[in-house]
C-alpha cells in the first residue's frame, strides 16, 4: 500500500479533481448498436494482445489438421501427399474453421460469468452488440486460422487451381459458414454458462458430421443410410464449395449456393435466439 | 433531471430463485440527493434489490420506478442515467484501467477522443494514473474499487448503485472510498449504498433501511436506528475465567439488560438497549465498573462499543443475523 504521504496528496488530489469532472456536461447520445459492437470487437483485440495464449486454438488446431490428415491419411488414400492434397487441403480448411468456432462460445461463456458482464448489460447500449462484437472478433480469429492452413498447404505442396480469387473466395466461404456457428455456440454459451459444458457439446454436435461428410473421403464405400446422410450433412456442402473455388473446378456453382443457404439457415435460427438470451433479464 | 418524484420507489418487490424468496415484498422510498444506505448481512437480498432496480433483473412481483421510470417497460431510460458498481458490476481484469474507462466511455456515447480524455481525467483524479497502463486484474482492493467507481463517472450519473463499495477492504481504503462517495453525493447524485457494515451506513447515509431475509425489518436515520437498537454494548474482559459467574451475577444486578456469555471464557458483554443518551449510559457503566471492583473481579479490559451489525440484528430482528439460512439468495446469480 502507499504511504500515509502518498494518501495524504492523493486524498488532497481526488477533493481536487473531482468536482470539476462531475460537474462536467449532460450525458452524450447514446451510442449506436454498430459503434457498440465495434467497440466490443475492439475489446476482443485488446484482449488477445494482453493474452495472445487466446490464440493457442486458432494456430494449434489448423497447423496439427492440416500436417497430420495430409501425412497420416494422404498416402494410403490418394497415393501421394500431393495428389490427396488437392481434395484434402480445402476439406481441412472447412473442419479447421469448424472446430476453432466452439472455442468462441467457451470464451463467452467465461465471459458472460464475470461481473464485467452486468456492468456491460447495464449501459444503455444495444444488448446484442456484446455477442455481435465477439463475432468480430471471431473473424479474426477465423481469418488467421484460414491463413495458416492455406500457408501451410501451399508449403507442403498444394497448389491452388483457382488462384488467389479462388482461395479468397473459399476462405470468405468457410468464414461466413463458421461466424453461422458462431451464433450456435453462443447459444450454447448463454444457456449452459460453462465453457467446459460448451466445449462438450461443441465436440459432440461437431464430430459425427464433419467425419461423416465427404471432407476425408468420397462416400461411396459407406452404407446407405450414411450417405444419405453425408449428401444432406451442410459440412459436405461447404467441403465441396471449397474445393471447387480452391481448385478452380467448379461447374453450376451448386455446393455455394447449398453451403450459403446452409449459412444462412443456421445464422437465421441461432442469432436471434442468441440476442434473446443475451438481452433476457435474471 | 426530468420530474420532481423520488429517485426510487419500489413497492412490494419480490423476486424468488427456487425454493427461496430472496426479496420478500421490498418497499422504498429514496429521495433525490439523498445517500440511502440498505444494510445488511450477506444473503439478505440487497443485491438482488439493486439488480432489479438497475433493470438487470426482473422482479416476480412488485412495482418499481426509478427517476420516474418503470423498470419493466423503461429500462433504456433508467439505464442512461444510472450507474452501478460493485460486487457484481465490475471490470475487465485482462484489460488496463487505461482500457477499462476508454471502452467503457465508447459504450456511453463519448467519442473516442472524448473517451480517452476522460479516461486520462478520472485516472488522475482517483490517483491511478501511475498503474494506468497495468491490467487490473494485478490491482489491489483499493485500487481496483477506485477505478470500479470511476468507471460509473465517466458520464455523470443521476443514481449511483454501489453494492458494498468497502467490503474486505484495509481501514485507509475503506475512508478514501467514503470520501469519493461524500463527494459525488455533494455534487448532486442520488446514491443508494448496501453495505454489511453499521458504521459505514451510519459516517454515509443520511437514510438507512435494515434487510433481512428479503424485508425491510427497520428504517429510519442512523440516530433513530440506533435509539432503536440501543446505544451500545459494554464488553467486558476478565483475568480470571473463575470470575465469570461471579462478574455475570454483579452485571445482571447492576444493568437492566440481559448479560451474554462470549465465546471467549474471559468475555461478557450487555447491549444496553436504553435509548441513547450518552450522559446516562455513562454513569450506567460507572456504576457497574464500581460495583465489580467492589467484588473484586478482576478485569483486564472494558470496551463500550456501538452495537455490531450482529447486535443490531438481534435487537431489531430478534434473531442473529445468519447468512447461511438464506444461502445463496443474494449471489450474483
Amino acid at each position: 500500500m502507499s504511504t500515509p504521504t502518498a494518501t495524504t496528496s492523493a486524498g488532497m488530489a481526488e477533493t481536487h479533481h473531482l468536482e470539476g469532472l462531475l460537474a462536467a456536461g449532460g450525458p452524450p447520445r447514446r451510442a449506436g448498436a454498430l459503434a457498440a459492437s465495434a467497440t466490443f470487437g475492439w475489446r476482443a483485440m485488446l484482449k488477445i494482445r494482453h493474452e495472445p495464449s487466446q490464440l493457442t486454438d486458432v494456430i494449434a488446431i489448423p497447423v496439427v489438421f492440416t500436417v497430420l490428415f495430409t501425412y497420416i491419411f494422404g498416402g494410403a488414400i490418394g497415393g501421394t501427399p500431393g495428389h490427396y492434397l488437392k481434395s484434402l487441403l480445402p476439406g481441412t480448411l472447412v473442419m479447421g474453421i469448424t472446430a476453432v468456432t466452439m472455442y468462441g462460445g467457451a470464451r463467452l461463456a467465461t465471459d458472460v460469468t464475470t461481473g464485467v458482464f452486468d456492468r456491460f448489460r447495464s449501459l444503455p447500449v444495444w444488448r446484442g452488440a456484446l455477442v455481435l462484437g465477439s463475432l468480430l472478433g471471431d473473424v479474426g480469429r477465423y481469418l488467421l486460422a484460414a491463413t495458416i492452413v492455406v500457408v501451410l498447404g501451399i508449403i507442403i505442396g498444394y497448389r491452388p487451381g483457382g488462384g488467389a480469387p479462388g482461395v479468397i473466395a473459399a476462405v470468405a466461404l468457410v468464414i461466413a459458414f463458421g461466424l453461422s456457428l458462431s451464433w450456435l455456440w453462443a447459444v450454447t454459451a448463454l444457456l449452459v454458462r460453462d465453457p467446459a459444458i460448451v466445449m462438450s457439446i461443441g465436440l459432440a454436435v461437431l464430430l459425427p458430421p464433419t467425419f461423416a461428410s465427404n471432407i476425408f473421403v468420397q462416400p461411396r464405400t459407406m452404407p446407405g443410410w450414411l450417405q444419405a446422410f453425408v449428401k444432406v450433412n451442410p459440412i459436405s456442402h461447404v467441403a465441396d464449395a471449397t474445393r471447387e473455388l480452391m481448385n478452380n473446378t467448379g461447374s453450376a456453382g451448386g455446393p455455394v449456393a447449398w453451403s450459403l443457404i446452409a449459412t444462412a439457415a443456421i445464422t437465421l435460427v441461432f442469432a436471434p435466439l442468441a440476442l434473446h438470451l443475451y438481452s433476457k433479464q435474471d | 433531471m426530468a420530474g420532481a418524484g423520488p429517485a426510487i420507489e419500489a413497492r412490494g418487490l419480490v423476486k424468488v430463485f427456487g425454493e427461496t424468496r430472496a426479496l420478500d415484498g421490498i418497499d422504498l422510498t429514496v429521495r433525490r440527493g439523498q445517500v440511502f444506505g440498505f444494510l445488511g448481512p450477506n444473503g439478505a437480498g440487497k443485491t438482488t434489490t439493486i439488480r432489479i432496480l438497475a433493470t438487470l433483473a426482473r422482479p416476480d412481483g412488485g412495482t418499481a420506478r426509478v427517476l420516474g421510470c418503470d423498470v419493466a417497460s423503461e429500462a433504456g431510460a433508467i439505464r442512461a442515467r444510472v450507474a452501478v458498481t460493485g460486487q457484481f458490476a465490475s471490470l475487465d481484469d485482462d484489460l488496463t484501467g487505461y482500457e477499462n474507462l476508454v471502452v467503457l466511455g465508447r459504450l456511453r456515447g463519448l467519442s473516442r477522443a472524448a473517451s480517452r480524455r476522460r479516461a486520462d481525467q478520472l485516472l488522475a483524479a482517483f490517483d491511478l494514473t501511475g498503474s494506468a497502463g497495468r491490467p487490473v486484474g494485478g490491482y489491489s482492493g483499493g485500487m481496483h474499487r477506485r477505478l470500479d467507481i470511476g468507471a460509473s463517472l465517466i458520464v455523470t450519473p443521476d443514481l449511483l448503485f454501489l453494492d458494498e463499495p468497502t467490503t474486505g477492504m484495509d481501514p485507509r481504503s475503506r475512508s478514501q472510498v467514503w470520501e469519493l462517495v461524500r463527494q459525488i453525493a455533494a455534487a448532486g447524485t442520488t446514491v443508494l449504498l448496501t453495505t454489511q457494515y453499521l458504521e459505514e451506513a451510519d459516517r454515509l447515509a443520511e437514510q438507512i433501511a435494515v434487510i433481512d431475509h428479503g424485508r425491510i425489518v427497520a428504517e429510519g436515520t442512523s440516530a433513530q436506528l440506533k435509539a432503536r437498537v440501543g446505544s451500545g454494548t459494554l464488553h467486558v474482559r476478565l483475568l480470571d475465567r473463575e470470575q465469570r459467574s461471579l462478574a455475570r451475577a454483579v452485571l445482571a444486578g447492576t444493568l437492566e439488560d440481559p448479560v451474554q456469555l462470549g465465546a471467549d471464557p474471559l468475555t461478557l458483554s450487555v447491549l444496553l438497549a436504553t435509548p441513547a443518551d450518552p450522559a446516562h449510559v455513562g454513569r450506567l457503566v460507572g456504576h457497574a465498573m464500581t460495583r465489580l471492583s467492589e467484588a473484586r473481579v478482576a478485569i483486564a479490559e472494558v470496551t463500550l462499543g456501538q452495537p455490531s451489525l450482529h447486535e443490531a440484528f438481534l435487537a431489531l430482528t430478534g434473531h442473529p443475523a445468519s447468512p447461511a439460512a438464506t444461502g445463496h439468495g443474494d449471489a450474483s446469480s
